[in-house]
């Protein structure tokens, strides 16, 4: 699996993001199964329905949205994080059951089961004689 | 140990955080490549004539994993942030999430009223309110005319 997500700032495949808040490439820990992959993407800040994945081919794209919290009557004194965009971009390896994957979003953690295609019996050809 | 002074135009107290945000959007910025972050959660305090609002990114942790001290003016948070359960170490292509124990201790402006804390979690970010005590709030004082 190879990390297609690009350099500092800009979002996935060399587009810049046109809204004035920070892209960020979230942390994520992938394993293998021996039936699936399985992505976990820290995304914190982001609710469920702000997360979006989709597979095109063998590129697996997520993105997820956090919010801004705002507290009535407070202003802020110390400010150590932006809410932001996430994305980041992979390649996969092995072909994916698409109709199989699932994802769970919790705790401000995505967690993705792609399923792996069963492989396609191999097929001979007969040559004929001409 | 995050200070704050006692005004939000505290010069050194801006340009601390300041620097900390950077650190801290440089670290994310560059996920995957195995810079690790200084201090752990990230805070943003909001301070408003109630009280004390802090709020912490811990992406994965759930509220019972976490602990919240209160004692006079310094809050803590400490936690762990569990591996995922059953996982062979051999099955991992990335193993970028960290790990471990943490803990981070904040000094606040002023006392706060530790029996009425709550702490709340939504999207692995923990909402820390911290009420100032009654006694201890500023009062206005009406200036009378002669």
């Amino acid at each position: 699996m190879v990390d297609t997500s690009t350099s500092a700032g800009g979002a996935g495949r060399g587009a810049e993001a046109t809204r004035n808040r920070p892209v960020y490439t979230p942390a994520a820990d992938i394993h293998e199964t021996e039936d699936a992959l399985v992505l976990l993407v820290e995304m914190p800040g982001v609710r469920p329905d702000q997360v979006e994945v989709g597979l095109d081919k063998r590129v697996l794209t997520i993105t997820g949205h956090a919010a801004a919290r705002r507290h009535e009557g407070y202003s802020l004194a110390v400010c150590e994080y932006r809410p932001g965009d996430f994305e980041r971009v992979f390649t996969l390896s092995d072909m994916i059951d698409e109709g199989g994957i699932e994802a769970l979003m919790k705790d401000g953690v995505l967690r993705l089961t792609l399923p792996k295609a069963k492989a396609e019996p191999a097929r001979t050809i007969k040559v004929k004689v001409g | 140990m995050a200070i704050f002074g006692p005004g939000s135009q505290d010069p050194w107290g801006d340009a601390v955080s300041a620097l900390r945000r950077m650190q801290e959007e440089m670290n994310r910025t560059l996920a995957g490549s195995g810079v690790v972050a200084a201090e752990y959660p990230p805070v943003n305090v909001w301070r408003g004539e109630e009280g004390i609002v802090v709020t912490a990114e811990v992406p994965g942790v759930s509220l019972d994993d976490i602990e919240v001290v209160v004692h006079q003016n310094t809050l803590t948070i400490k936690g762990r942030r569990g591996p995922a359960a059953g996982v062979p170490e051999a099955s991992y292509h990335r193993r970028e999430r960290i790990v471990g124990p943490f803990a981070r201790t904040i000094a606040l402006p002023f006392n706060v009223d530790a029996g009425r804390v709550s702490a709340t979690a939504d999207a692995g970010v923990l909402t820390i309110e911290l009420p100032r005590p009654e006694a201890d709030k500023p009062k206005r004082i009406n200036i009378a005319t002669a």
